[in-house]
């Protein structure tokens, strides 16, 4: 497992995925434990079934530019979204794409890609739409960027009261992540 | 598991709301757009909880005429646009200074002219610090970096206001609107412990004579004399009210000037700069009029070298220039259009600075 709490993350895919709400995850994480962390979405007409992305930077630092351009992590839940932002990542940081959605995982050298079928493993746990926490459990697996407990607790902040009973879901969907 | 120091993590656009009903704020009016939407959107959920008063207007004119009307029977009132949105609300700005009201103005600035686009942008500094609207007026101008910041100077630009009766605008930009971080609130104030307002036109039962608020004066010499003690004041606000942030300047050969979301962007270059070992720095204006030159000139003084770095053509490099007046060169970087530069992009540019410093020496 790379050790990367210094975390400066893209994570992209299609409006609708949820790699804005996975981002917000990971931020209150950070909130959580008392870091720095910036959370900036894009934002505009091209949300509309178009491409998403959120740029979140976890820090103990008081963070710069929360724009996210050279990041050390990508989470990436379409085709189209990996192959703009690979090659944007820092060698020495971590790709990890939805391999349902992204059939051609390859990553400059340097770069560790880690391909989860993610939106096939959360169909088949009962966890449909789940696939964007699948991997922020995975990306958790791979970098270590907060202590386990806070990923939990970090679900339970994030969440709108009004989901209070997709909690319990999304908490199965970080554990699944992890394990995959 | 609780945050630590009551943080909470909010969007710009919702700090900045949260903040200004926490001062006072009663009364909104305003007109949706791009990127500042989820401030009017934060007021009409949170403004009927606290027996205020959201209100949707039929345009940006009609939004900023209220707010004339709110603020001269002494209410703390507030509207929020986007530039297009601001370009349309400088009528009634200019005369809410006319008629010396109180008021906050956000602008949450986006890619111009025109309608432009929708991405984070700072084209609107010039309009904002020379001409929010016709005729011989300033209004205080204050530019938040941080969600933190959105949130703090919306909760002091109600006393501003109130103490000098003037407009006060929040330049922000999409970036800050838009992005979450950590904020911790302001106090909640009471109403009671808001300034009394004995100029206000409310009901006194014939107590008094009646107040009256207008700016229209048809004696040329009264209206010379009501500009002139304006510009007293201002004179005042020039002297008293310059905030700027200044960052590893002390020893900078290469001082950074930028504000805003271009501020961050510049800091994360100085810091690349100085692990290169280039004595970089920055000075960040918080208060865009008055513009802070007390912070500027010593370091001009000193000989140290400005790079200005903004989200549009060339605007605040002006400012910076005035203030420096010709002690030291001045130069500028920026991105236009909602295109937000790279902090590394901003790092050439201090390279390039830095060996041709090397040649001169």
């Amino acid at each position: 497992m790379a050790d990367i709490k210094e975390l400066q993350l893209v994570l992209a895919g299609f409006g609708g995925q949820g790699v804005l709400f996975a981002g917000k995850v990971i931020a209150y994480a950070a909130l959580l434990e008392g870091r720095e962390v910036s959370w900036l979405p894009s934002y505009g007409p091209e949300m509309r079934g178009g491409t998403a992305n959120c740029s979140v930077t976890l820090s103990d630092e008081p963070i710069g530019s929360p724009l996210v351009t050279a990041p050390n992590a990508l989470v990436a839940m379409n085709q189209p979204s990996f192959d703009k932002f690979i090659g944007t990542v820092r060698p020495g940081g971590v790709a990890v794409a939805d391999s349902t959605m992204v059939p051609e995982v390859t990553a400059p050298e340097g770069v560790g890609a880690c391909a989860v079928p993610a939106t096939a493993l959360a169909e088949e746990a009962g966890l449909k739409g789940l696939a964007n926490i699948v991997l922020v459990g995975k990306l958790w697996a791979l970098t270590g960027f907060c202590d386990r407990a806070t990923l939990d607790a970090a679900i339970e902040a994030s969440v709108p009261p009004r989901k209070a009973a997709l909690i319990e879901k999304n908490k199965q969907a970080i554990a699944l992540g992890i394990e995959a | 598991m609780a945050p630590a120091n009551d943080k909470v993590l909010m969007k710009g656009n919702e700090a900045l709301a949260e903040a200004a009903m926490r001062a006072g704020c009663r009364f909104f009016f305003g007109y949706p757009i791009t990127p500042q939407t989820e401030l009017a959107a934060y007021m009409a959920k949170h403004m009927p909880g606290r027996g205020g008063t959201y209100l949707q207007a039929e345009s940006e004119v009609a939004a900023i005429n209220m707010v004339y009307g709110a603020s001269a029977a002494g209410a703390r009132v507030m509207t929020s646009s986007s530039s297009p949105g601001i370009s349309l609300k400088t009528e009634g700005i200019s005369y809410m200074a006319g008629a010396d009201l109180p008021g906050v103005i956000i602008n949450v600035q986006r890619g111009g002219p025109g309608l432009g686009g929708i991405q984070p942008s700072q084209s609107d500094y010039w309009q904002a610090t020379r001409a929010l609207g016709h005729g011989d007026f300033q209004v205080v101008v204050l530019a938040p970096s941080t969600v933190q910041e959105m949130a703090d100077l919306a909760y002091e630009a109600f006393d501003l206001a109130d103490k000098y009766r003037t407009p006060v605008m929040i330049l922000a930009d999409g970036m800050l609107g838009q992005m979450m971080e950590p904020v911790v609130l302001p106090d909640e104030r009471s109403l009671d412990s808001l300034p009394e307002k004995p100029w206000a036109t409310v009901g006194h039962g014939h107590k008094r004579a009646h107040n009256v608020v207008n700016s229209l004066y048809l004696t040329a010499e009264e209206l010379e004399r009501l500009n002139i003690e304006r510009y007293e004041r201002y004179a005042a606000i020039e002297r008293d009210e310059q905030r700027a942030e200044s960052y590893l300047t002390d020893d900078a050969d290469i001082v950074l000037v930028a504000f805003g979301g271009a501020a961050r962007i510049a800091r994360s270059a100085v810091n690349l700069a100085r692990a290169e070992g280039i004595k970089a720095g920055l000075i960040r204006p918080v208060t865009l009029w008055p513009f802070p030159a007390d912070a500027i000139e010593p370091v001009a003084e000193r000989g140290a070298r400005f790079l200005t770095v903004e989200m549009n053509m060339g605007q605040m490099v002006d400012d910076v220039r005035l203030a420096v007046n010709g002690r030291a060169p001045v130069a500028f970087y920026g991105r236009t259009g909602g295109v937000i530069p790279s902090p590394e992009e901003v790092l050439d540019q201090i390279r390039a600075l830095d060996a041709e410093g090397g040649d001169a020496a």
